[in-house]
């Protein structure tokens, strides 16, 4: 092979396997990291899995956030209308966590049906609202209207 | 000239690309499919929110292009919109019919009495039956209906000035509508 | 009236542009100098007309004229007077003339120190440069008019500037920013030029070098701020979260960095020109899209995006006709010769590109990450797409890119002796491991990734060094060598270290943050890190547009000395209603003790974060150096001496495109 193209062979074969490393990685990670989003009537309805990292989206019922007055540890009932979810979490919440608000939730849902939150979203939160969540809490807000 | 090929790759790329965007633009959520669209209103007898011994079915309306617009007292977006319907109804001559959805009738009529009454006439669907058939999903929501009763459009959310600018007016004066 | 003069500015800026586009590039076409040499004062004019209608913009805000529409929307008479002027970028109007301002900013920059390029060169960059103007503004003036007013009746006062952006930080964080968003149209206008003209030389190279590096700078410094402003204003001492604005920014600084690299290949060897032209054509795609698709809101909310499709569409028409344009010049145009210039595996020319190529794959995987949910949301699923998966990627592209970076750094052009760089290795093993595994040790728990995250950095910091000593070698002993060196290998060396202080920021804050939810009040105390944090009281708090409650806590080191006092926040802005959290911050060179108010949870009791937060200074710290390198860089001799001796070089750069006739197309070749 003259130097010419083995050099070219040498470039080609970084790229191919360079790029094939990569998009097969981000492919793995994307598998292994994508949150799919499901509303508290699927999870009422047995829908989600469990033990698996999900979000949930929904309005927080009033006078359903239920705070133990010697630690951080809070619980809250979500709903869209449909179906009612609750959800225990420990920590702080948002600044715009009200009760009647939209709010997302990340973490996993245990046997007894609960949903164990590691994260909670307010809406306009310092992360992101994304778009499917949105678009739960809009869908809540309807179904409230026309009930 | 292999090589030249090899260079237009990334504008195929970026084209492709674009035209995803361009589909997103297009894919409103809030453009629901309407099962409806150019065909008839569906059958009724409902009554009359004033005069509930009053009946009115789908041959009431007909005979001059119209919106249907589903309202109830229960709705704070109604509440924003009625002062634009007003506005429809008095200057600018728009045939307006009420579908008072879901609601309390006392409740209703004082909301009319109160912020005034933009329609020809309102049809009082407490059990939501037309609502079913016609495929409400929320209030508001606004209807173009033509001279022949046949469902042209159907808006969803607050009518205002764009809107009835950009989509209810000329829809309202196409010659399909006014036939 | 301020108002509607800033209008009719602009209007008369958008002529001025449409005039930039024509009469030079016509000029360039047909070889008429006297319609090239229009180019620089039609530059200049219009950014004095874009200046004005700006500045009317701000007079309006500062006067509290709230029948402007825009002011109304988000200024308020209650706010500091500095607020109201930034509140002029708050929202999507105002920033988008920020925008227009800036690059017709660049635009006068580059007609007033491109004397020493030849004038079609010069028509047709400004050309360019103007058609991207046009663009702009026809968008602004179109759908986005900040002048618009509220007619006939106007409210009495505004809806308030977002809380959010109530801050120093978001004063000088997207001027920034988009310094070096915008700042990347030079190098674009200097690519398309080029493709126009048909004069794709190292010369090309060399003028659009130093504007990239200026760019890459401010984007640098850019990212920073908003790093920083999200570390200590959103209040929980997060400082990246992964989301869509973020990548953003993240996306043309990741393909400008590579740009950066290119550039100094096809300047100083003559090949990836193909290649170098597509990444700036890229780059400035991504600043485009990026802005354009986080302001429009298809990323964040398809709502926004779907309530006004107008823009939408305008959005997209303007990046189809801006990048498609441009690419399909560049399939036409690119040119296709063999290279004839010959580099073996072990040159400068292969590193560069290694780093070019994982670069790229780095701004694919960012852009592949955000835009996933999009495609996904298409094919009717809901999904995110989370932290971990960036983290993965970068955890996994980071450290080859440095690693690469470190024996790079000894490669020379054309060729390398063999074994030259194998022998380098050792020594940097040698000196990077002990540390990298010391590390973990001292900070108290073993992680694999900090262990990664500090060989790496040490490994990149000994190479860079070791580099240094062997270049300051002179007789006048290390200093006075390392002073004789050149700006842009001086500049070089501080971009290099400042991006290993940043990993090494990164990795140790990202698994030695130590943070704690209690419960507090008064008389209690939280022992976080070796440090106690005592809540001594908390009481109200009046601001000019706000009401809060303001905490004092105290923090005792080990023998209880007072380390420091902190008062976080929590704030109500009366006008929106909105709710903030001001963080208590004592902040250090090796850690932040940071505090913030969670919510009341009892009479007197709150709920409180504490946190401990090693090494974070170093993420900033590290984004200064690199951004200090770059400005070092560009006030490189050679710039200037260039621009003296401007004839003589014409002769050499002629000489140069003859000997360089061929060109690459892309790496690959």
């Amino acid at each position: 092979m003259n130097p010419k193209r083995k050099q070219r062979l040498l470039a080609v074969t970084f790229i191919v396997v360079g790029v094939g490393a990569a998009v097969g990685l981000a492919l793995f990670a994307l598998s292994q990291n994508i949150n799919l989003f499901f509303n508290p009537s699927q999870i009422a309805a047995g829908e989600a899995p469990v033990d698996q990292r999900i979000r949930v989206g929904g309005m927080v019922v009033e006078g359903s956030v239920n705070r133990d007055p010697n630690s951080l540890a809070v619980t809250f009932n979500l709903t869209d209308y449909n179906g009612v979810v609750t959800v225990a979490y420990t920590g702080i919440l948002p600044d715009l966590f009200r009760e009647g608000q939209g709010v997302v939730t990340q973490g996993r849902l245990d046997t007894q049906g609960i949903f164990q939150a590691d994260e909670v979203l307010a809406k306009h939160d310092e992360n992101y609202m994304p778009p499917e969540i949105q678009r739960a809490v809009d869908k809540a807000k309807q179904a409230e209207a026309t009930n | 000239m292999m090589r030249r090929v090899l260079l237009f790759i990334p504008l195929v790329v970026i084209v492709a690309m674009f035209l995803l965007f361009q589909q997103m633009i297009g894919h409103d959520p809030s453009a629901l499919e309407l099962a409806r669209k150019d065909k008839p209103m569906p059958e009724f007898a409902l009554p009359d929110l004033h005069d509930t011994q009053r009946f009115l079915t789908q041959n009431d309306l007909k005979g001059k292009p119209m919106l249907l617009n589903v309202w109830a007292t229960w709705c704070p977006s109604c509440r924003v919109e009625h002062p634009y319907l007003l506005k429809l109804a008095r200057e600018n001559g728009v045939k307006l019919v009420g579908l008072n959805y879901k609601d309390d009738r006392d409740a209703a009529l004082e909301w009319l009495d109160k912020l005034d009454n933009p329609y020809a006439f309102v049809l009082f669907d407490a059990e939501g039956k037309l609502g079913l058939d016609l495929g409400v999903y929320g209030a508001p929501e606004t209807y173009v209906i033509d001279a022949n009763g046949i469902i042209r459009y159907r808006h969803v959310g607050v009518v205002n000035e764009k809107v009835w600018k950009e989509i209810l007016e000329p829809l309202l004066q196409t010659p399909g509508a006014s036939s | 009236m301020i108002a509607e003069l800033g209008h009719y500015a602009l209007i008369l800026g958008f002529c001025f542009a449409v005039l930039l586009s024509v009469i030079p590039l016509i000029g360039a076409w047909i070889g008429d100098r006297v319609w090239m040499r229009l180019s620089r004062p039609l530059a200049g004019a219009q950014f004095i007309l874009v200046l004005g209608a700006f500045c009317a913009l701000g007079a309006n805000f500062l006067m509290d004229d709230f029948s402007v529409r825009y002011v109304a929307g988000n200024s308020n008479s209650l706010l500091p007077w500095y607020y109201k002027l930034s509140a002029v970028w708050g929202g999507h109007e105002g920033s988008l003339l920020l925008w227009a301002l800036i690059l017709t900013g660049w635009t006068a920059a580059v007609a007033k120190f491109s004397k020493s390029l030849p004038l079609d060169m010069v028509a047709r960059v400004l050309g360019v440069m103007g058609l991207v103007n046009i663009g702009f503004m026809l968008f602004i003036l179109v759908t986005s008019n900040p002048f618009l007013r509220y007619l006939p009746s106007s409210p009495q006062d505004g809806a308030d500037l977002n809380p959010l952006l109530q801050d120093f930080g978001l004063i000088v964080h997207p001027p920034m920013l988009y310094m070096g968003y915008v700042g990347f149209s030079v190098a674009f206008a200097f690519a398309v030029a080029a493709l126009l003209g048909g004069r794709l030389d190292a010369a090309w190279a060399r003028w659009s070098r130093p504007w990239t590096t200026v760019a890459w700078s401010f984007q640098t410094i850019g990212i920073a701020l908003g790093s920083w402003w999200a570390y200590y204003e959103l209040g929980w001492g997060g400082w990246w979260f992964w989301d869509p604005v973020e990548n953003a920014s993240l996306m043309p600084w990741l393909a400008g960095t590579a740009l950066m690299h290119s550039l100094a290949v096809t300047e100083k060897r003559g090949v990836f020109k193909s290649w170098t032209v597509l990444l700036a054509i890229f780059t400035f795609s991504l600043s485009l899209l990026g802005t354009f698709l986080v302001r429009s809101g298809i990323l964040t909310s398809v709502h926004a995006f779907a309530s006004d499709p107008e823009r939408g569409r305008f959005v997209l028409g303007l990046l189809a006709v801006t990048i498609g344009g441009s690419l399909l010049l560049y399939a036409l145009r690119a040119p296709v010769v063999k290279s004839r210039i010959g580099f073996s595996e072990r040159s400068r020319e292969i590193f560069l590109l290694l780093n070019n190529i994982l670069l790229v794959v780095a701004t694919l995987t960012v852009l592949g990450g955000t835009l996933f949910p999009l495609i996904a949301e298409f094919a009717g699923y809901e999904v995110s797409v989370g932290a971990p998966y960036f983290n993965l990627m970068f955890g996994f592209l980071a450290p080859i890119l440095v690693l690469i970076m470190g024996v790079g750094i000894y490669s020379h052009w054309k060729d390398t002796p063999a074994g030259t760089l194998l022998k380098k290795i050792p020594p940097l093993a040698v000196v990077s491991l002990p540390i990298a595994l010391i590390v973990p040790w001292l900070m108290g728990a073993f992680e694999w990734m900090v262990v990664v995250g500090m060989f790496i950095s040490i490994w990149l910091i000994a190479a860079t060094l070791l580099d240094v000593w062997t270049k300051s070698a002179s007789r006048n002993g290390r200093w006075k060598g390392w002073l004789k060196t050149s700006r842009s290998f001086k500049g070089m060396v501080l971009g290099h270290l400042g991006l290993a202080v940043t990993i090494i920021g990164a990795s140790l804050v990202s698994h030695y943050t130590v943070e704690k939810d209690v419960r507090m009040e008064p008389g209690s105390v939280s022992e976080v890190a070796g440090y106690q944090f005592k809540f001594v009281s908390v009481g109200h708090k009046q601001g000019p547009n706000y009401v809060g409650d303001r905490a004092e806590i105290q923090i005792l080191d080990t023998d209880g000395d007072l380390v420091s006092t902190l008062h976080p926040e929590k704030r109500r802005y009366v006008v929106t209603g909105n709710v903030m959290t001001e963080a208590g911050i004592d902040p250090g060179l090796l850690r932040d003790l940071y505090v913030s108010l969670g919510e009341p949870v009892g009479e007197q009791a709150w709920a409180v974060r504490v946190q401990y937060k090693p090494f974070v200074r170093w993420l900033w710290l590290g984004a200064i150096l690199m951004a200090w390198g770059g400005i070092l860089a560009v006030a490189d001799r050679r710039y200037r001496v260039l621009r003296k001796a401007k004839v003589r070089d014409q002769k050499e750069v002629s000489a140069t495109v003859d000997s360089v006739t061929g060109a690459a197309v892309g790496g690959a070749e």
